[in-house]
């Protein structure tokens, strides 16, 4: 047998048993590999469930800086007799299987093509520990640690990184450190290390952090000057609250006084906190809420009033595996559509892509100036790939000089100065019309904010024309919106070419990784990453410059395709999908699979790449 | 019916201590049925802001939808409104109260747009104890919809195609004491002298006040066998006592007759003074208050008056230790916590 060698890349996964604090400890393996200079991208796959259950956590450790899932394994470390037979199968031919060989290995799960390691955790937790709970929690930082003398990483970095995690707890770190010990000393003594995969330090991360999408869109929020906060909790979105009240805790509350400078109401619903939301944004206060697609379905009444009545709105929707319950705690990109045109009759939502946490940040930032700006709803797109991993990512930055973009607000003096106010006057022409908050004048400005329709002047009327009216300026506030929203990243082909691939959000790391080894394989193609919709003209441009263009999505009916389709007006020939719905992140190795396999001029493709891709886990 | 407002007004119309006359707290013409009980709390809601000295733009005025959501046009027309989405405007008045804390909120509502698809919100509004006041003009059917039975018309109601209502009723003052409402009253549109002093003093509470007013349906629901009829709630209405609000810079004069009578000091120094004919009800205690409406259900009565007060009503603002400043007006220099701290954070994050 052949035994995978490498150095610096690989893909190690774990299955534990939910509940047991394993991600603690495998988040630990994960950051040690980050603070050793390599690029690191660990994805939590949990289920939908507090203990007992299969829980797997998978790292990409990948010197050359892919960040994306590749595809396969190539070292499974198994403590979960559930989902053993599984985990065994997914291994690279040539890999590694470490398992807790305190019971021995059913014969029938023998891989001849795989490197079989024993680890006796179960027994060396027993003779340790007393404690049953510390038999669980140390079991897991104890093959930690002996992967450290497998994969001959610096021990140190490991001990600091204990030290660093439990600073205030001091009480906790020499017990980890000595299972940490343990699991080292036992690998060394007794298992031929290192094995073929291996690390060294090296200098690849530069200034960047390891930081969920979920924490950086609560920061967002809070120098976005977010000050209300209404939610209901829902994965995977409920930690974005959680990071807003963690972070507001400690710098919005009046030392002196004690005087909270926000308010976070958790709703009876996502109905109640979308108009919360909407109630708040009216009143003059920067507002927001986080859901997912369960929680949107249920806010679509309230988002198509914030459209037609014109009310600036923040909502953060991290995406999970649908339709209706689906898959809880997986990842999807399956919201596009019924997001963009959330809610009955005519309506259209600005939708913002970000693709790492650094972009959480800024967007969810940003979310409120465009939502104060455009007077409408902004649905910040992100899924729990982004929102629940670490994901490597720039620093995050604020500049000091910045100041809000309350938008169009008709103050008090212009009001006294006789300034005409008509709620929906166009008066600069582009759509966007002034507001006034409730409060600023003793007898100017009062409008009536209605679902119904109404006139320039907000008077309710059913006459066809004035309806029309403000539906063709709706559009063409629209149109203006365009100018506002991100603009899309474009990134040339090696050489020129007329195809191209299309992205958006959490499928950038896989896709720039597949596109490198397409060129590799004498296949180019241009590639632009889409960042909001209504989609700039830069991506119709794009779109009319290629011969074909793959749509990378991750849902299974091509929604940004479609959406594109429907807003371009293209014919489906140009358009091909590249699609992604088994509740994963998508992976490198499934994009260039689809990709050859929409181009049938091609040869047949290598042998060894076609068993790679046909690798469970894509 | 008329379809416009006249514009003549007498030039001594009394004013309050703004200066305002009771026409600056007025709104458009109603579009409402002729006799509809709705535009008699409009009445009311302008008479009691009037009285009351409240500038009219620190008011802002939101509903749901139905007939009664359609009201906040017909008053306060230099106030903000917002007519919502159906059964929703709890949840848009806490956003907005969360907002702007200085203003004052009156939410409008019926009995379908509460008692039935807002019922939610109705709870959790109450349970949070929001400083508003929530005024539901409850007639016993939908309107706008051509009269079907709301969930709050009475067991054996007739509608006006003689038929008896099969269900029990929802009673949304006992609902809302046990949801945790600091302010409950019931009254009828028709009695004037009873709703304003209530208005007033619900205004006056800080917390969640509500004011379910009996307010019979003049084209769907004022049938005989209905018992939301004009007829009906006449005979049957047995107030609690009679109520008179005194704000704080006012003297009391009333002369009360002999009997139970109490003062109640409110939150912003004025009082309320109650005197009671319900000898049994002890307006300041749950158990009694949940008691007598019992009783009087029981007995076929409708009670109205005021029902229970929680002097001791703490709102969500002081729940949730907010500013004194308005979230709203808050800038920049208040919120952003700068540069400095985000390399802090992102030093722990490597």
């Amino acid at each position: 047998m052949k035994s995978i060698e490498s150095v610096n890349d690989f893909v190690i996964k774990f299955a534990n048993v939910n509940g047991t604090g394993s991600a603690s400890a495998n988040n630990l393996f994960a950051k040690a590999l980050f603070r050793m200079g390599l690029p690191v991208s660990p994805k939590n796959i949990f289920p939908s469930n507090i203990q007992g259950l299969p829980t797997w956590y998978e790292v990409r450790v990948s010197e050359k800086g892919y960040l994306g899932r590749r595809g396969g394994v190539d070292i499974a470390l198994s403590v979960n007799p559930q989902s053993m037979a599984a985990d065994i199968q997914e291994v690279e031919p040539g890999g590694y299987f470490i398992y807790d060989n305190t019971k021995p290995l059913d014969l029938r799960l023998v891989r001849d093509d795989v490197n079989i390691i024993g680890l006796p955790l179960t027994r060396i937790c027993n003779e340790e520990y007393k404690d049953p709970r510390q038999r669980q929690l140390f079991k897991n930082v104890i093959y930690v640690g002996a992967l450290a003398a497998l994969l001959d990483m610096d021990f140190k970095v490991l001990t600091d990184l204990v030290a660093d995690q439990f600073k205030g707890k001091e009480k906790l770190i020499l017990p980890n450190i000595h299972a940490l010990e343990l699991g080292h000393q036992y690998a060394r003594a007794n298992l031929d290390c290192p094995i073929g995969i291996r690390v060294q330090a090296a200098d690849e991360v530069g200034d960047q952090i390891l930081l969920d999408g979920n924490t950086a869109l609560g920061l967002g929020a809070i120098y976005g000057g977010a000050t209300v906060a209404a939610w209901y909790p829902i994965t995977p979105s409920t930690s974005v609250v959680d990071a807003y009240e963690k972070y507001v805790k400690r710098m919005r509350i009046d030392p002196g006084t004690g005087q909270r400078n926000y308010a976070i109401v958790q709703a009876e619903d996502e109905l109640a906190a979308m108009g919360m939301v909407i109630g708040a944004s009216w009143n003059g206060a920067r507002a927001f809420t986080a859901t997912s697609g369960p929680g949107v379905s249920l806010m679509s009444e309230f988002l198509g009033l914030a459209y037609f009545a014109e009310i600036p709105t923040v909502l953060f929707n991290v995406q999970r595996t649908g339709p209706s319950t689906g898959m809880p705690t997986r990842t999807q990109q399956g919201d596009i559509l019924s997001c963009a045109y959330a809610s009955h009759g005519d309506t259209k939502h600005v939708l913002l892509f970000p693709s790492t946490p650094r972009e959480c940040f800024d967007m969810g930032a940003m979310s409120f100036d465009l939502a104060e700006r455009l007077q409408t709803p902004i649905i910040l797109m992100t899924d729990l790939d982004l929102g629940m991993n670490d994901n490597m990512s720039p620093p995050l930055e604020w500049d000091d000089s910045r100041k809000y973009d309350r938008g169009k607000v008709m103050t008090a003096e212009q009001l006294e100065a006789g300034v005409e106010f008509g709620r929906y006057l166009d008066v600069d022409d582009d759509g966007i019309c002034y507001r006034t908050l409730p409060g600023t004048h003793p007898h100017r400005g009062a409008f009536f904010t209605r679902g119904t329709s109404r006139d320039e002047y907000a008077v309710y009327t059913e006459k066809g024309e004035a309806y029309e009216r403000n539906m063709l300026r709706l559009m063409k506030k629209w149109e203006t919106m365009k100018e506002h929203v991100p603009a899309p990243e474009t990134i040339p082909a090696r050489q020129e070419t007329d195809m191209a691939v299309l992205y958006f959000g959490t499928s950038e790391q896989a896709s720039l990784e597949a596109l490198d080894r397409l060129a590799d394989e004498g296949i180019h193609l241009n590639a632009m990453r889409v960042r909001a919709f209504p989609f700039n003209d830069e991506v119709e441009d794009f779109l009319h410059a290629h011969e074909r263009v793959f749509v990378i999505e991750q849902n299974r009916d091509a929604q940004l395709r479609t959406l594109l389709m429907a807003e371009f007006e293209l014919g489906p020939d140009k358009l091909k999908s590249v699609l992604c719905f088994d509740g994963t992140p998508i992976s490198a190795r499934n994009i260039r699979k689809q990709i050859r396999l929409h181009m049938p001029e091609l040869d047949e493709e290598p042998q060894e790449v076609a068993r790679a891709a046909g690798a469970t886990g894509e | 019916m008329s379809y416009q407002l006249p514009k003549f007004r007498h030039p001594e119309l009394p004013k309050n201590d703004l200066g305002y006359t009771k026409a600056d707290y007025e709104g458009a013409i109603s579009t409402l049925c002729a006799g509809c009980g709705h535009d008699s709390i409009s009445g009311a809601i302008v008479k009691a802001c009037h009285e009351l000295s409240i500038e009219p733009h620190k008011i802002a005025k939101l509903s749901g939808i139905g007939c009664s959501s359609k009201t906040p046009t017909y008053y306060l027309g230099k106030s903000h409104g917002f007519n919502s989405v159906h059964g929703r405007m709890p949840s848009v008045v806490t956003g907005a109260a969360m907002a702007n804390r200085e203003l004052l909120y009156l939410g409008v509502s019926g009995d379908g747009d509460t008692a039935s698809i807002g019922m939610g919100q109705f709870a959790h509004v109450a349970r949070r104890n929001l400083n508003m006041v929530y005024i539901v003009m409850n007639n016993g059917c939908y309107g706008l919809t051509k009269g079907q039975d709301s969930a709050t018309a009475d067991e054996g109601s007739m509608s006006k195609k003689g038929e008896p209502n099969p269900f029990s009723a929802i009673d949304l003052c006992a609902t809302a004491l046990q949801f945790g409402a600091t302010f409950v009253a019931r009254s009828f549109s028709g009695d004037k002298t009873q709703l304003v002093p209530l208005i007033k003093a619900a205004i006056a509470h800080r917390g969640f006040a509500l004011i379910d007013v009996v307010s019979p349906c003049v084209t769907f629901n004022n049938n005989k066998g209905s018992t939301k009829s004009y007829e009906f709630v006449r005979e049957h209405a047995e107030a609690t006592g009679a109520v008179d609000f005194v704000p704080m810079r006012k003297e009391i004069t009333t002369d009360y007759k002999p009997g139970y009578s109490h003062e109640v000091t409110l939150h912003d120094g004025s009082s309320i003074h109650l005197y009671k004919l319900e000898q049994d009800l002890d307006p300041f205690d749950r158990t009694s208050a949940l008691l007598a409406m019992e009783r009087h259900r029981a007995a076929g009565d409708i009670l109205t008056g005021l029902i229970y007060m929680d002097k001791a009503s703490r709102d969500l603002h002081e729940q949730l230790e907010t500013s004194r400043r308005p979230l709203s007006q808050l800038t920049e220099e208040d919120l952003c916590p700068g540069n400095q701290m985000l390399k802090n954070i992102n030093a722990s994050l490597r």
